[in-house]
């Protein structure tokens, strides 16, 4: 296991390196950027000159490629050029708002997406399991920015339902311990902060939840469907086991491995989904970064980081789901 | 479904494990409540807090290292400047300094400073205080630092040691009198002196915590714990927090300000980027004011009962014309072009509401806006005539406009081009339309290289000055219009800038806008477009400034 | 290189083995008639028909040209009211004072060909590194397919997302690469993954005991063989790729050319909007998204099952 992980780690850092400079030299290699960015409209060629110089973007790019792999080797990312706080605070901070979005949107989809995927399978070719099957196959083909938009419209303006944005009331105070909100609340006993931010979690985890949701219903009662027709099944019934307890078990036990699987699949689509529901809900997490960091105001330094921290939680991902699959079937080693 | 329960939490509990274990790294042992204890929710019949939801995060608080709007909405409520404006108006008048006054050859000005001002630490404003925010400028030390002093080198020219700065010395007459002295005259002044990035801070903070400090690391720089945490001025409300995880800067009333006190006890500003987050923000209660509403918004909210504020417009949208284009070089071509525009017809389907045609460069409000200057009404036919009179048919323009962007001038950029490009194509000018990032490439390829044939572009005022319009855009050779054979224009310019007597500037400035409509036409003028704001039908006493410049003290929330 | 990224191969390879068992003519007719005895597939193809014919004779179905500026309909236009259906223009006003219906049709056109697109690019590089890896194997068939790992292991709209970012300039072409690019290691997998089964089937083996020159194999049998698969894929890739295309259009990164009718590009910019003023201009676009998109993954259901040799009883 440890030679796994040991493995696993070299290769992020090789990886990430060779990423890093693609992107460095790439991003010097484009017209405006922090330049532009940093001066705003009314900037003289004078002051112009000057940032330049400040920057250093005057030295040979190979000394800035030196500058710049130094920092990062020591975990300095720069500032970032909208708010001029450190790179690393402004991701650590909208990391635990993605966190908790993500982790709701799973829990929706695994909550809804394997009983519904269970009941369609045993009630193949019903009512039950067509109606199942025409809303997964909606859920896949919406935009989903439009979705949230549309939920957010309808339940949050006609009716004020939910709150329409953010994560928490405006001027609610709450301490920050862990930055996942809801948590927090319950670790301060700021109960009224945790209820507040759970309520504002619905809409945008729903939005999140629909495409992992219809992608959960679909394996769940394909893997459901095949366990059930297995011989080993079928010899359980022959020999008249019926007892629905056990039948179940045996069952979703079985049919759990490739809905793991899919799960670890869907968390790279549940960022880029993060992207769309955060940019919908003004949720400021690692979503409302990526596209504030790019459209507008062209945050290199939280940009070059972010793509950084996009691969590294990734691999990260892979190696919880492949531990996950050793604990859940004995059968299965991680190589 | 028990069995899947259990593998489901199973998996969850490693997720969840994982996350708190790499997110809480100050260790959960330490999750206590830090909440006020004091529970100072609207205990006060007339104080309560107002939430105004602003457009974007703002850089930091010291106001000399700002540009921004986003910036200075907070700045100005804990600063103030020598000289302000009337509410509502674009007008001087006192503001730390009771009175100014300046000596003939302009280029010594005397304030007589308000008495019995502090700071929000207790320290005195007196003419010293003043001198040293001057000099602090002046001898600002570091290509960081002078980098971000975007107005301050436009305004002053450069800093101490270099030949075109404007500042000279400050001297304390008394406690009372500041004198400075600059060594040329500058038609910006007086009306600089009210710029939000020249209020005056208090030199005792800003040497406890260090606040000339700005460093750079990596591709921008880190400012001052005076910057950041502990910005100190004169202001109706001091600072009490910027929360960025949920967008959140609080400013707390200022029970010892000189002026008239705040009315609310708390005001939060609230950072929310989308305009139609922030109108629906408004819609469910949670925030009594927004900023910059969607123009297409403003009628419906009205229609709700919402206050819908137009600022009085001071601003330009204009059509940018690159004479490196041998083409463009005849008159005739350009006024063409601007015979070719139907902006009655933009400004009625595309304007924000209360936004009209533009004549000249600078809104009519400013001095030196002349009545009778040639219009360029819509007429095709003689565009056209133009066009075969110059010689200039089966004309190819490259356009170029800017994507990622919304200014207050310009809501839509693509939306405009799309119109005017649409009505050039209709007098037989063929149109290659090139959209840009804002910050990517935009405005290197417009203002730095010149790449364009035509361009939109626009400008917000600073203060009630043609210098600050017109003079910005045509005072000297730029490469966004390729003039620099228009040297009449750029000397006209500099004239009026340079004259001292009010009346006379007034007609030399006059005559320079004549003269742009009918003998230069560098650009085509399109429109001024007034943003707004919206309050909630509770909020009273909040005016809306031409100049984005609100102060918020006078804000109240009735029940 | 990561497991997860092995987790996609695997479920690709798997859906190689089981259409490229087959091989031979034979296949592909068994294939069709299957095709035509599955509802899903039949349901899938008409709506892509019928929105193929409207993108085909959009010039003729149109009743305006979708650029066209109307004084009719721009004489009322403000930005806070467009103009509903009035005589001649059945959809009403677009927020330019365009017609709308004739954007919806013109829409077709464009849509279509901003997936067909850059389904058709990711597909030819695809396929291209992904014969050439097949064939070739040794250390080309590493490098390809570390590259593709390496591509695999972002989530495909970050990557479109980044992808423009880093585009000098964003036009129609950078959205139609970046879409694209994104499905070029799924097709490479794909294909390579198939040609590694069929260079040892039995017709390969015959056919290069006859003396068949190497690149006749390669072009001749192998390539066909392994193209079923990559067509099924073809056709779900299109569905997410205008899905793409429209969130690109939402946060602003996608084709700036507002003159240009295209239902990802006008739900995201107008239709959300003037939402409030016009809610039809983002109705109807993301109807016919959900729909085209509705009706690509149908299909692509509707061939991998009629294609797995696991239904052939």
């Amino acid at each position: 296991m440890l030679r796994v992980v040991s493995r696993r780690l070299i290769q992020l850092f090789i990886t990430l390196l060779a990423l890093m400079t693609l992107i460095f030299f790439w991003l010097r290699s484009l017209p405006g950027g922090p330049v532009d960015a940093l001066l705003g409209e009314r900037a003289t060629p004078e002051t112009r000159a000057r940032l330049i110089k400040a920057l250093g973007y005057d030295e040979p790019i190979w000394v800035q490629y030196g500058h710049f792999l130094k920092n990062v080797v020591t975990g300095n990312f720069g500032n970032s050029i909208r708010t001029g706080e450190p790179v690393m605070d402004v991701i650590s901070r909208s990391f635990p708002a993605t966190v908790e979005l993500a982790v709701a949107a799973i829990i929706i989809a695994i909550g809804l997406g394997v009983p519904l995927g269970y009941l369609a399978a045993r009630h193949r070719g019903r009512a039950l399991d067509n109606a199942t099957i025409i809303l997964t196959l909606v859920g896949i083909s919406i935009p989903i920015f439009f979705l949230g938009y549309l939920l957010k419209d309808w339940l949050t303006q006609s009716v004020h339902l939910f709150p329409p944005s953010g994560r928490i009331s405006t001027g609610m105070d709450n301490t920050d311990v862990t930055g996942l909100f809801v948590l927090d609340g319950l670790l301060t006993r700021e109960f009224d902060a945790s209820a507040d931010a759970l309520w504002h979690l619905v809409l945008p985890a729903l939005t999140l939840a629909t495409i992992p949701l219809a992608i959960i219903i679909r394996i769940t009662r394909a893997s459901v469907l095949d366990v059930l027709d297995a011989d080993y099944i079928r010899t359980a019934e022959a020999k008249g086991l019926r007892n629905p307890t056990v039948r179940k078990r045996h069952v979703l036990r079985n049919a759990m491995l490739p809905v793991v699987t899919i799960i670890g699949l869907q968390t790279g689509a549940l960022l880029a989904g993060a992207v769309l529901t955060e940019k919908v809900y003004n949720w400021g997490g690692l979503g409302t970064l990526i596209t504030d960091s790019i459209s507008g105001s062209r945050d290199y330094p939280v940009l070059q980081a972010l793509i950084l921290l996009a691969a590294v939680v990734f691999i990260v991902v892979n190696l919880l789901v492949d531990l996950s699959y050793a604990i859940i079937d004995p059968r299965v080693r991680v190589r | 479904m028990r069995a899947s329960g259990m593998q489901a939490f199973r998996l969850r509990t490693v997720i969840a494990a994982g996350v708190v274990a790499a997110l809480a790294i100050g260790g959960a042992g330490c999750a206590k409540s830090d909440r006020d204890s004091g529970g100072d929710e609207d205990k006060a019949a007339t104080g309560g807090t107002f939430i105004f939801a602003g457009a974007g995060d703002p850089k930091n608080f010291d106001p000399i290292f700002n540009d921004d709007g986003e910036s200075f909405r907070p700045i100005r409520q804990i600063y103030d400047t020598l000289v302000t404006h009337k509410p509502g108006t674009a007008e001087l008048t006192g503001g730390l300094a009771e009175s100014w006054s300046n000596d003939p050859t302009g280029k010594v000005w005397t304030f007589k400073l308000r008495q019995g001002v502090k700071f929000h630490d207790g320290s005195a404003l007196d003419a010293a205080a003043v001198c040293a925010n001057f000099d602090r400028w002046f001898n600002m030390k570091g290509e960081a630092a002078q980098s971000q002093m975007i107005y301050y080198a436009d305004v002053f020219g450069g800093f101490a040691g270099s030949p075109d700065a404007v500042y000279d010395n400050c001297k304390a007459q008394d406690a009372g009198t500041a004198v400075v002295t600059m060594k040329k005259y500058k038609g910006a002044f007086p009306g600089a002196f009210a710029l939000t990035a020249f209020s005056i801070a208090s030199p005792t903070a800003m040497k406890q915590y260090d606040a000339d400090k700005v460093t750079q690391n990596g591709d921008s720089f880190a400012y001052s714990a005076f910057a950041n945490e502990h910005p100190t001025g004169t202001g109706a409300f001091t600072y009490g927090g910027w929360n960025k995880a949920t967008g959140e800067i609080t400013l707390n009333k200022n029970p010892d300000y000189w002026g008239e006190k705040a009315k609310v006890d708390k005001m939060i500003i609230k950072v929310i980027k989308d305009e139609n987050t922030r109108k629906q923000e408004l819609r469910a209660g949670t925030v009594q004011a927004i900023d910059f509403p969607a123009p297409a918004d403003r009628k419906a909210l009205a229609d709700e009962g919402y206050k819908v504020l137009n600022r009085p417009a001071f601003n330009i949208l204009y059509l940018g014309i690159n004479q490196k284009n041998p083409k463009l070089r005849d008159l005739r071509v350009r006024q063409a072009i601007a015979y070719a525009l139907n902006r009655a017809q933009l400004v009625q389907t595309k304007g924000p509401g209360g936004s009209t045609v533009a004549d000249e460069f600078l809104p009519s409000t400013v001095m030196g806006y002349a009545p009778d200057v040639q219009k360029y009404d819509y007429n095709l036919d003689k565009a056209k005539q133009l066009l075969s009179e110059a010689g200039a048919t089966g004309l190819t323009l490259n356009f170029y406009y800017p994507t990622e962007v919304s200014r207050p001038y310009m809501p839509n950029p693509q939306e405009i081009f799309t119109v005017l490009a649409n009505d050039l194509q209709a007098a037989g000018i063929k149109i290659n339309g090139v959209p840009r990032p804002w910050n990517g490439g935009f405005k290197d390829d417009v203002q730095q290289f010149g790449k364009q044939d035509l361009h939109i572009l626009g400008w917000t005022g600073d203060y009630n000055d043609p210098g600050n319009f017109v003079g910005t855009f045509f005072g000297r050779e730029k490469e966004e219009f390729g003039d620099g054979a228009m040297t009449d224009m750029f000397t006209a310019i500099g004239k009026a800038d340079a004259t001292v007597e009010p009346n006379a500037k007034k007609a030399a400035w006059e005559q320079v806008n004549r003269d742009i409509a009918s003998k230069w036409l560098p650009a085509v003028p399109i429109w001024h477009g007034p943003p707004a704001l919206v309050t909630t039908k509770n909020v009273e006493g909040l005016v809306p400034s031409p100049l984005t410049a609100e102060q918020f003290n006078t804000v109240s929330i009735t029940k | 290189m990561s497991q997860l990224a092995e987790h996609k191969r695997r479920r690709i390879d798997e859906l190689t083995a089981r259409t490229a068992e087959g091989g031979g003519v034979s296949l592909f007719r068994d294939a069709g008639r299957r095709l035509l005895r599955n509802p899903t597939a039949i349901v899938g193809a008409t709506i892509i028909l019928l929105f193929l014919v409207i993108a085909i004779f959009a010039p003729l179905v149109a009743p305006h040209d979708p650029v066209q500026r109307f004084p009719e309909l721009t004489k009322d236009l403000t930005v806070d009211n467009i103009p509903g259906p009035t005589a001649g223009h059945p959809f009403g006003s677009d927020p330019l004072g365009r017609d709308f219906m004739s954007r919806m049709i013109y829409g077709a056109r464009q849509t279509m060909f901003v997936g067909v697109l850059a389904t058709l690019i990711g597909l030819l590089f695809g396929v291209l590194f992904g014969a050439v890896a097949g064939a070739a194997g040794g250390w080309i068939d590493v490098v390809i397919m570390r590259f593709t790992d390496v591509m695999l292991a972002l989530p495909s709209l970050l990557l479109a997302i980044t992808l423009v970012a880093l585009a000098r300039q964003s036009t129609q072409w950078t959205v139609i690469v970046a879409v694209a690019i994104v499905n070029v290691p799924i097709f490479a997998r794909l294909l390579r993954g198939s040609m590694l089964a069929q260079r040892e089937s039995d017709h390969v083996l015959a056919a290069r005991a006859l003396g068949v020159k190497r690149r006749d194999i390669v072009t001749r049998h192998m390539l066909p063989n392994s193209l079923t698969a990559v067509i099924v894929q073809a056709t779900l890739t299109f569905a997410v790729a205008i899905l793409d295309a429209a969130a690109l259009s939402f946060l602003g990164l996608g084709d700036p050319d507002i003159n240009r009718a295209e239902w990802g590009l006008m739900l995201g910019v107008d239709g959300v909007r003037y939402f409030e003023v016009r809610p039809e201009l983002a109705y109807f676009p993301a109807l016919a998204i959900i729909l085209v998109a509705l009706g690509f993954t149908l299909l692509g259901e509707g061939m991998r099952e009629a294609l797995d040799p696991k239904n052939r009883r």
